[in-house]
């Protein structure tokens, strides 16, 4: 099957929305699911939903086995060493949390620091902004250039004997860049200084090896890779999360209770409280061995080219600024018509039919950054074509004819 | 050619986003008022001149969408002269056109405000037409 013939196997692709055929340009907001997916979700619900743990009847065991077997599809998808590396958490944010939590603020003092990016989702800037403010830390920010790359010279210059972690997205959810996470890391690791990779953006497009990568969190969203919404992951290097106390507790997370003194469970059980998301985990799963089945080469060659073409067609719009033009990006476009509020080209491409986003992408110290308040973004996947990105110049158009 | 869009940026809507009227500061005994769309960023600050229960002078400023600059400038223009108690009223009514509770007959006291009555087929945009009135009223309620 050709990457092109994919796109019959999401279902949600096949509607009209405002009596035209949906083009789904939001693909960095979450991404449509395979009819597999959907199917995965709805079996377990039909034929094998039970409690995991603890259960000794039929359904019980089954639920737990798939629950256990989706936390060794992660772990390959990832290459992680051992499947304990993998906490099941509800997205990229919760996982951020978790380290913030239970990671970061035991080994925050007074005056030591923790650098982010300028290019941060609010997700990978506010946990650590609070246990910084909590602790008296300091918040420290790499800056980036106009085309939105990271300035090396200035993160070397960050990191230091203050530095207690490294908080950096692998790609841009704003502007689409692809940060050069490997050299990162090893730069923060001549420092003793351990990172955090936020992966939301990285997962459907990039293939992620966090052995390669040699970082020491990774933290992505299901629902960002052709998965369910509510359920999400944070790979840990074992020796890190082993010494982790509990972020949540509550049942399944702990060894033993007595109302003196409670033991708390091994990983990656001790950092998943209460019934976690079965049916998410399982549809994760499938959504992953779908992904592979494609295979992630095969999807980045597809979209590098969708990207370019894309690049090429909205810079020939007259009025219209590409926001984010690194050299390394996936399929994110953002951009801005002069004198058109992105609010109101998203709404007349709705009325088109077609899906973007509009606003700060909840990165608004990037925005004041770049001197703007918001963009429209149009991101891409694999099951999006060239007849859509004409589709959104004429929409672009449209609007401009309209409002301009 | 879709009509609801074309019912959305009417051109008295359109006209006033590129021309805005009353769009500068008030300073003296104006009060003011910033109002902070948190979705999209927009920052919208109205300025009341407000004497003897009479609303003198209103103007404004901040960047925004077309339909919230619209809709700022053309409450500007509703609102100068009048009492605050009929403001407030006119709040109200242009509240519920937006979010669809009033009926047509009701719409006549809005004179041209009327026009923000295609707003109710974008729900998504109810906020934007409605950002340069919560200012109004939270400068009103500051000149009391």
């Amino acid at each position: 099957l050709t990457i092109e013939g994919r796109r019959t196997d999401f279902p949600i692709l096949k509607q009209t929305v405002h009596a035209k055929p949906l083009v789904y340009l939001d693909n960095a907001a979450t991404s449509q699911k395979p009819q597999a997916v959907i199917d995965a979700m709805a079996r377990f619900y039909t034929e094998e939903c039970a409690n995991i743990h603890r259960g000794v009847h039929a359904l019980s065991e089954r639920a737990t086995q798939a629950y256990d077997a989706a936390r060794v599809t992660v772990q390959r998808f990832v290459n992680a060493r051992e499947p304990g590396e993998i906490v099941f958490v509800r997205g990229t944010t919760e996982a951020i949390n978790l380290v913030a939590h239970s990671f970061a603020r035991a080994r925050l003092q007074p005056d030591d620091e923790i650098i982010v990016s300028a290019m941060e989702h609010h997700a990978n800037i506010v946990p650590w902004q609070l246990v910084c403010q909590e602790r008296a830390a300091v918040l420290r920010v790499v800056p980036i250039t106009d085309d939105g790359e990271l300035v090396m010279k200035k993160y070397e210059r960050l990191l230091g004997a203050r530095t207690r972690l490294v908080a950096i997205t692998h790609v841009s959810n704003a502007l689409g860049t692809v940060n050069p996470v490997r050299q990162l890391v090893a730069m923060a690791h001549a420092h003793n200084v351990p990172v955090l990779v936020d992966g939301a953006q990285a997962t459907p497009h990039l293939r992620v090896d966090v052995q390669a990568l040699d970082c020491d969190f990774y933290a992505f969203s299901g629902h960002k890779v052709y998965g369910p919404t509510g359920i999400g992951v944070l790979y840990g290097k074992a020796a890190l999360l082993d010494a982790m106390p509990p972020y949540q507790s509550g049942g399944n997370m702990i060894r033993s209770v007595t109302f003196e003194r409670t033991t708390f469970n091994d990983i990656p059980e001790r950092f998943e409280a209460g019934t976690p998301h079965i049916a998410g985990a399982i549809g994760l799963a499938v959504a992953l061995d779908y992904v592979d089945t494609i295979g992630l080469d095969a999807i980045a060659a597809y979209e590098q080219e969708l990207l370019a073409y894309a690049t090429h067609t909205l810079a020939a719009l007259p009025r219209v600024r590409l926001i984010g033009t690194a050299r390394q990006k996936v399929g994110i476009l953002s951009f801005v018509v002069d004198g058109m509020h992105p609010h109101d080209v998203a709404t007349v491409l709705d009325r088109e039919g077609i899906a973007v986003r509009a606003g700060h992408h909840c990165a608004q110290p990037l925005m004041h950054r770049l001197g703007l308040q918001a963009t429209t973004r149009a991101s891409l996947a694999f099951y999006n074509t060239r007849d859509e990105i004409d589709a959104l110049a004429a929409g672009i158009a449209r609007a401009r004819e309209m409002l301009a | 050619v879709s009509t609801t869009l074309d019912h959305l940026y009417r051109d008295l809507i359109v006209d006033h986003s590129k021309r805005p009227r009353n769009f500068r500061r008030l300073g003296g005994r104006a009060t003011l008022a910033e109002e902070y769309n948190p979705l999209c960023g927009d920052t919208v600050t109205v300025y009341v001149e407000l004497a003897d229960g009479v609303l003198r002078e209103v103007t404004f400023q901040g960047v925004g969408c077309a339909v919230a600059t619209a809709s700022a400038s053309l409450m500007t223009e509703a609102v100068q002269g009048r009492s605050s108690t009929l403001v407030d009223e006119l709040c109200d009514s242009f509240h519920a056109l937006v979010t669809g509770g009033v009926e047509p007959a009701a719409i006549e006291a809005l004179g041209e405000l009327a026009v923000f009555a295609g707003v109710r087929a974008f729900p998504s945009r109810a906020r934007c037409a409605l950002l340069p009135w919560r200012a109004l009223r939270a400068a009103l309620r500051r000149s009391d």
